[in-house]
């Protein structure tokens, strides 16, 4: 993209980079580097889901991460309503804090089990200092109404909680100070799949009730169809493909997109017979050190000779349809 | 149970597995019943907790534990497993039927060269030297994909990557030639793109040799790819079972139907919510009484006279419909009814 973004981007991202330092030895000298996330550009727009999906190892919560600003970038720019927010320090971050917010994977590990459900879900008024109107409880209680679960839970501690209504507590904690985006990554996969729906359902609900902007994350691509406007697919770091719902699932347009869907199994056995799947060769190439030019190129049926030489530039190849490849389809 | 007829070789009826624990008698698995034909595919499919892997463990003889208590029929090839001598169950395992776990690092020594307990496995069931076992092991991690065969024999597993590991424990679960082989989320912990080719090969071997096989996951659309037939479990019981083809297109049971509206597709576009069920699966401790899907069921009112809060649905054929049977109290023409006109039509 050459234009910094149509004007209902909420967040912009430009060539966004994170490269974790590989040290050796007791000087810790620096030997490589874990290329996470290695040159994004995207934007999210306002009151859009955008889904991310890719692998393990990708790069999808290492870029969660760099939005919300949990981790320093190595290089890039992230811009959220105009404003530069690459390098904010903790303070200069921390009214911005308000604004986004991220829920996790593990409705088990990030709840801290010493505390009660009041506290953890009136954390966020405390940490920024804010007192809403009619006390912190009266609000938390609300909350706690708004994700489906009861007021009374205000005093019991997570381990009374099933893994459904612990991610609903998450929910509520990310909504305490009524963001505008919020960054869930992989919010469903610990779940069982009758509790999953219920959770997709609310994230839905909730998105409608208060105008928020999600940026999804997650590697099951059946709850990306579902809940995603648009789609940006990853490989070892790099976007490989960004467009709408319904040309992403119907006409992808980048190898490794094609291979991915379908991969994916379809729950109707009648369909098991017509199905043509592109099994892909070997693994996931180590993101230490990438194959040079196309990352892609290793696993990839139509790679020639360029695909070795140049990286390919993530191009528009339709309105609205972005691909990173030289030969797409 | 389906169509793709071989004979029976393993026949389980009636299977119970409580546990006994400081909080109560965990009825992990509370009166199963099933066959699978040789050269088939039995998927069993259930939410966490609701069984499945205690029910494959105790095909296998694996629980060991005296806090175990296990009564019912599995019948392996003929032979009666429940009560057996233990020697004899070990013998069996291994040999006439091997296990693949979600997890392989667990089923793999971590000290050991991947080739090292290939070639154990080999020859606790095989008198035969070394040098042939070593053959054995190479060629069979050839068959399940692994490149350089016979140089990756001598690497750990903590060498190999996820979906290798996944392929060497195949390739070790396979060596001696079980004719059943139980595949316990075998792709659970991997990518998509793995999960394809370790399927495919889960295929292929079996065609292979024949054998039958349980595939035990939490995914509909791993047992549509695979599975003849289905079985899907709640707390502890099977409330449907059938030929995969039926258990998709005609679900009979309230549970079925609520997993089927609470998977997001990826073969549609698809615009309306999601249909969850309510709640939460029980804890097998305090299972709830009757139907113990009773109340998280949107139809528990519908059978006169409460009969859903009190008494146990007990698996009955489904009319007209070969091998396929459901446990809910509801009338059968009722239940076609609400698949019909309430629940097809959303999905
Ligand atoms: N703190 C860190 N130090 C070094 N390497 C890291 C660190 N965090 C992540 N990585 C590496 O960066 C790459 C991307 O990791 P990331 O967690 O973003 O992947 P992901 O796409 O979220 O994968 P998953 O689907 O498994 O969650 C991986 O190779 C990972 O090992
Ligand atoms: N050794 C054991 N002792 C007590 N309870 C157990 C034991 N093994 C499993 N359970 C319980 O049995 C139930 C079924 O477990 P499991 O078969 O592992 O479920 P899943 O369907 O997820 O594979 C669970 O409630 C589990 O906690
Ligand atoms: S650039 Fe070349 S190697 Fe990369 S995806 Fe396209 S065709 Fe394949
Ligand atoms: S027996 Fe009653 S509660 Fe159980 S599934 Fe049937 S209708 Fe629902
Ligand atoms: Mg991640
Ligand atoms: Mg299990």
């Amino acid at each position: 993209m050459t234009n910094p973004g149509p004007p209902e981007a909420l967040l912009t991202v430009e060539g966004l980079v994170k490269h974790f330092p590989i040290t050796k030895g007791v000087l810790r000298r620096q030997v490589g580097a874990v290329q996470a996330v290695d040159g994004l550009t995207f934007d999210v727009r306002t009151g859009e889901t955008l889904g991310v999906v890719g692998e393990s190892g990708c790069g999808k919560s290492t870029m969660g991460r760099l939005i919300t600003r949990l981790l320093e970038p190595t290089a890039g720019r992230i811009e959220f309503e105009g404003r530069d927010i690459t390098h904010l320090g903790v303070s200069g971050m921390r009214p911005m804090r308000r604004d986004v917010q991220m829920i996790f994977q593990d409705p088990y590990s990030s709840l801290n089990p010493r505390h009660t459900v009041g506290t953890i879900v009136g954390a966020p008024f405390r940490l920024q200092g804010i007192a809403p109107e009619g006390g912190v409880k009266k609000e938390v209680q609300g909350l706690l109404e708004l994700v489906g679960l009861s007021p009374e839970h205000y005093n019991r501690y997570p381990h009374e909680f099933s893994g459904g209504q612990r991610q609903r507590i998450g929910i509520a904690r990310a909504l305490a100070l009524k963001p505008k985006l919020v960054v869930a990554d992989e919010p469903v996969s610990a779940l069982d799949v009758s509790i999953q729906a219920q959770v997709v359902n609310l994230l839905d609900d909730l998105q409608d009730e208060l105008g928020l902007t999600y940026v999804i994350i997650a590697h099951d691509l059946s709850v990306i169809r579902h809940v995603s406007d648009r789609i940006a697919v990853m490989y070892l770091g790099k976007l490989v493909e960004l467009t709408d719902r319904t040309s992403l699932y119907t006409a992808p347009a980048h190898p490794y997109t094609k291979a991915l869907l379908s991969a994916v199994p379809v729950p109707d056995p009648r369909r098991r017979t017509q199905r043509k799947r592109i099994l892909l060769n070997g693994d996931v190439p180590s993101p230490i050190s990438p194959p040079s030019g196309c990352r892609f190129r290793t696993r990839c049926w139509k790679s020639a000779e360029v695909c070795s030489e140049q990286e390919p530039p993530l191009l528009e190849l339709r309105t609205g349809h972005q691909v990173a490849c030289h030969f797409p389809e | 149970m389906s169509e793709q007829t071989g004979e029976v070789f393993l026949s389980v009826r009636d299977l119970k597995i409580h546990f006994d624990t400081d909080d109560g008698l965990v009825k992990s698995v509370d009166g199963i019943s099933f066959d699978v034909r040789r050269g088939s595919t039995l998927g069993i499919v259930g939410e966490s907790g609701s069984g499945k892997s205690v029910t494959s463990l105790g095909v296998m003889g694996l629980h060991r534990t005296a806090r175990a208590r296990i009564s019912g029929e599995v019948h392996l090839d003929g032979e009666e497993l429940i009560g057996a001598d233990p020697d004899r169950v070990r013998r069996l395992r291994g040999s006439k039927m091997a296990m693949i776990f979600q997890d392989p690092l667990s089923a793999m020594h971590p000290y050991f060269t991947v080739g090292a307990q290939i070639v154990e496995a080999y020859r606790v069931h095989h008198a035969v030297d070394r040098r042939t076992a070593r053959k054995r092991a190479v060629e069979l991690l050839d068959r399940v994909g692994i490149p350089q065969p016979d140089r990756r024999v001598d690497d750990y597993p903590h060498q190999f990557s996820g979906g290798m590991r996944q392929r060497a424990m195949i390739a070790m679960a396979l060596v001696n030639n079980p004719e059943l082989l139980i595949a316990d989320e075998p792709t659970t912990a991997l990518d998509v793109t793995v999960q394809a080719q370790i399927l495919d090969l889960i295929r292929d071997l079996q065609k292979e040799f024949g054998s039958a096989v349980i595939i035990i996951t939490h995914d509909l659309g791993v047992v549509a790819e695979l599975a003849d037939d289905i079985l899907v479990m709640y707390a502890g019981r099977c409330v449907e079972r059938g030929p995969a083809e039926a258990l998709f297109t005609r679900p009979r049971h309230p549970y079925t139907w609520g997993l089927l509206g609470s998977m997001p597709r990826i073969d549609r576009e698809q615009t309306d919510r999601l249909i969850p069920v309510k709640g939460s699966p029980p804890s097998l401790i305090n299972v709830p009484e009757g139907c113990a899907f009773n109340p998280r069921c949107p139809y528990a009112d519908v059978p006169e006279g409460g009969l859903t809060r009190t008494e146990r649905p007990e698996l009955t054929p489904v009319p007209g419909d070969d091998g396929h049977h459901s446990a809910c109290h509801l009338a059968h023409e009722e239940r076609t009814r609400i698949w019909t006109e309430e629940i097809a039509p959303k999905l």
